[in-house]
C-alpha cells in the first residue's frame, strides 16, 4: 500500500504538523520505505491469535475516590500546573480567539 | 588513595560509610569532570549544586549516624526524567525552558536514598533513536575512538546515550536511564558499561515523559553488575500514580547476588544467529556461551520463531503509541508555542508541532498516525499487536527449556556519527536483538564482554523471565567476572 503526496499531507494534518511541500515530498519516500519493510507481518499467521493488550498481566486499579487523594496529582496546584503555560492569564490557559 | 571518580558506586557507598573521604570530595570530584568534558556533550544541564547539597546531607547524615542506602552518591538523570525546579527537555525544542513543578517517582526515590544529581543527561530527543543523533542540543560523542589511527567521533548508542557517554567517560559512577526497544543495553554496550531493563512496570513510569507506554521501562546503567543491582533496588517499587505498576515487593537483588549457575539451563535462540554478522559479534557470543558453562549453567538451543517480526512489529507500534503520546504538545498548556500573525487554534497547533519535533520524532508521529488511522487500523496496528503475543508466547515457550537466554546486545560495535542517518531503516536493524525482550516486557540487561579488532566495546544480552531479575544479573555476573572487562576508553576531550 504506497502512499503518495496528498496522503503524506492527509496525515500530517490529522497528526497537526504543518509541512511544505518539499518536507511532504522526501517523507513520502520515507514513509514508503518504512511502510513497504513492515508490511512483511502480513506473512504471520495469526488465525486465533488474540492482540496483545497487557504484556505483564496485571489489574488495572481505581484509586479511592476522595479528593486530593494524592498530594503531587490532587488539586489546589492551579499556579503549578500554569506554570510552564505560553500564555496563561487571570488562572487559564490562552489560546488564540476561536471563531467557527 | 585511588581517584575517586574511578570509584563505583558500592565502592562510594561503602568508602563514605567507613570514613574513607567525605561526601563532599566525591561530588566535587565528578562534578569536576563533567565540567571539563564539554567536548562529550553528555549532558544538557549540570547541577553541581544540587549534587553539591546532597553530599553536604550525606556527611550530616553520617556524623549524626543516619545514613541513607545511597548516601554520598552522586549521579546523572536522564533528561527525560521530571525533575522538580530542574530543566526537563526530553532532549527536544518543544520542551526547551519546560521546568517541572514536580519530581518523577524514580527520580524522587533515588534523591530519598540519598543520591545527588551531577546533571541532565543528554539523550537521542523524546528516547527516538539508536545513537543520540536526534538531540536538538547536539550530538553525544562517545569518549571510546577506534584503534585505526582515524579520528572518527563514534556514537555512545542511543537513546540513553548521555548516560553511557558520561559512564564510560567517569564523569558519573551510574546514570538512569529508559528502555522501549533497546535504550539501556544498546548504549552500555556499544561504550562497555552495564545497563539493565527490568521486567514491565518495576520501576514507575510517573514523570517519564511518554514515548510508548506499553514499552517504556526505567532502569540503571552503571559500570558493573553489582552497582546495576544496587541501583535499581532504589528505582523500584509500586506507585499507585504509574497504571502499570507493578504492586510487588522488591526483592534484595544484591544482598543475593551469586555467580554460581549450577543447576541452571541458559537457552541460545537459533534465530539470533543472522546472516553476514560481524564475525566479533558471533564469536564473542560463543565466548559468552563457554563462560556460563564454566560458570555451571547447562546450554540448550532453543527457537524464537518469530524473532525476525518482533522489529517491524515494534515499528508499528511504538510510533502508535508515540502519536497518541504526543499529541499532548499543542503550544497550550506549557512547551512551545508558535503562533504565526493571524493564525487560529488549528494553525497554532500545527506551526508549534512543526517548529518542536525534529525529523525522527515526525517521522514516527506520522508512521503511528497512519497505521492508526481508519481503514488501516486492522492491517498494521491490529495485526501488529497480534504478533506481539505470538512473540511474547515464543518466549513462554522457551523458558519452559531454560532459565535465561544469551544473545548479543547489538549486532555491531558502536558506528561513527552519520554513517546511520541517512537511512532510517539501517538505523532501527541496530536494535534487532534488543527489541524482541521489550515487546515480551522481559527483564534484560547489557554487560561488556570483549574488545573487537578495532578496540571497540561488545555488549552480551541476558534475557530473563518476568519478575526474575535476579536470574538476570547473577548470569551477568558470571560474565563479567570471567570476562574481566577493564578497558577503558582513553582520554581525549
Amino acid at each position: 500500500m504506497a502512499i503518495d503526496q496528498a496522503t503524506v499531507r492527509k496525515i500530517a494534518s490529522l497528526a497537526r504538523i504543518a509541512i511544505s511541500d518539499a518536507e511532504a515530498a522526501a517523507m513520502e519516500g520515507e514513509l514508503n520505505g518504512i511502510l513497504g519493510w513492515v508490511e512483511q507481518l502480513g506473512e504471520v499467521d495469526v488465525t486465533g491469535v488474540e492482540p496483545m493488550t497487557a504484556v505483564i498481566p496485571n489489574q488495572l486499579r481505581l484509586r479511592d475516590d476522595v479528593i486530593d487523594a494524592d498530594p503531587l496529582t490532587g488539586g489546589n496546584r492551579r499556579d503549578d500546573v500554569l506554570a510552564n503555560a505560553p500564555a496563561a492569564m487571570h488562572g487559564f490557559f490562552g489560546v488564540p480567539k476561536v471563531i467557527e | 588513595m585511588t581517584e575517586l571518580t574511578n570509584l563505583k558506586v558500592a565502592e562510594i557507598r561503602d568508602g563514605h560509610r567507613a570514613g574513607d573521604f567525605s561526601a563532599v570530595e566525591v561530588a566535587e570530584a565528578f562534578s569536576a569532570n563533567v565540567a571539563a568534558a564539554k567536548a562529550l556533550n553528555a549532558f544538557i544541564v549540570e547541577t553541581p549544586e544540587h549534587a553539591l547539597a546532597a553530599a553536604k546531607a550525606a556527611d550530616a547524615d553520617r556524623a549524626a549516624g543516619t545514613l541513607k542506602p545511597l548516601s554520598g552518591v552522586p549521579i546523572g538523570m536522564k533528561d527525560l526524567f521530571c525533575t522538580d525546579g530542574v530543566q526537563t527537555t526530553a532532549a527536544s525544542h518543544m520542551l526547551e525552558g519546560f521546568v517541572p513543578r514536580y519530581e518523577s517517582t524514580v527520580s524522587a526515590k533515588l534523591w530519598d536514598a540519598g543520591c545527588g544529581m551531577l546533571g541532565k543527561l543528554n539523550l537521542d530527543q523524546f528516547a527516538m533513536g539508536s545513537s543520540n543523533e536526534t538531540s536538538y542540543f547536539g550530538n553525544v560523542i562517545s569518549p571510546w575512538k577506534r584503534k585505526d589511527g582515524g579520528n572518527a567521533a563514534l556514537a555512545p548508542g542511543g537513546s540513553s546515550g548521555g548516560s553511557s557517554s558520561a559512564i564510560a567517560a567517569r564523569l558519573c559512577p551510574a546514570a538512569t536511564g529508559t528502555d522501549t526497544g533497546g535504550s539501556i543495553r544498546q548504549p552500555a554496550a556499544f561504550t562497555g558499561i552495564s545497563g539493565i531493563k527490568p521486567t514491565y512496570g518495576r520501576c514507575s513510569r510517573w514523570g517519564i515523559v511518554a514515548f510508548a507506554s506499553s514499552l517504556d521501562q526505567a532502569g540503571p546503567m552503571a559500570r558493573d553488575v553489582k552497582d546495576c543491582a544496587i541501583m535499581l533496588e532504589t528505582m523500584a517499587g509500586f506507585d499507585p500514580k504509574d497504571a502499570t505498576s507493578l504492586n510487588m515487593a522488591v526483592p534484595n537483588w544484591e544482598a543475593a547476588l551469586s555467580s554460581d549457575l549450577k543447576g541452571k539451563k541458559v537457552g541460545i535462540p537459533k534465530e539470533y544467529r543472522l546472516e553476514g554478522i560481524d564475525l566479533d559479534i558471533d564469536a564473542m557470543w560463543d565466548v559468552g556461551i563457554a563462560m556460563l558453562k564454566d560458570a555451571g549453567a547447562e546450554v540448550v538451543e532453543i527457537s524464537l520463531p518469530h524473532t525476525k517480526y518482533a522489529l517491524p512489529a515494534y515499528y508499528i507500534i511504538a510510533p502508535a503509541e508515540a502519536s497518541s503520546n504526543l499529541a499532548r504538545y499543542d503550544g497550550v498548556r506549557y512547551g512551545l508555542r508558535d503562533l504565526p500573525d493571524g493564525a487560529g487554534l488549528q494553525d497554532m497547533y500545527a506551526a508549534t508541532r512543526a517548529d518542536g519535533f525534529g525529523p525522527e520524532v515526525k517521522r514516527r508521529i506520522m508512521i503511528g498516525t497512519y497505521v492508526l488511522s481508519a481503514g488501516f487500523y486492522d492491517a498494521y496496528y491490529t495485526q501488529a499487536q497480534k504478533v506481539r503475543t505470538l512473540i511474547a508466547r515464543d518466549f513462554e515457550a522457551a523458558f519452559g527449556a531454560c532459565d535465561v537466554i544469551l544473545t548479543p546486545t547489538a549486532p555491531s560495535a558502536a558506528f561513527g556519527l552519520g554513517e546511520k542517518m541517512a537511512d532510517p531503516l539501517a538505523m532501527y536493524l541496530n536494535d534487532v536483538f534488543a527489541v524482541p525482550a521489550s515487546l515480551a516486557g522481559l527483564p534484560a540487561m547489557s554487560v561488556p564482554a570483549a574488545l573487537n579488532r578495532e578496540g571497540l566495546p561488545l555488549g552480551l544480552q541476558i534475557i530473563g523471565k518476568a519478575f526474575d531479575e535476579q536470574g538476570v544479573l547473577n548470569a551477568g555476573l558470571a560474565i563479567e567476572e570471567r570476562a574481566g572487562f577493564t578497558a577503558r576508553a582513553e582520554k581525549w576531550w
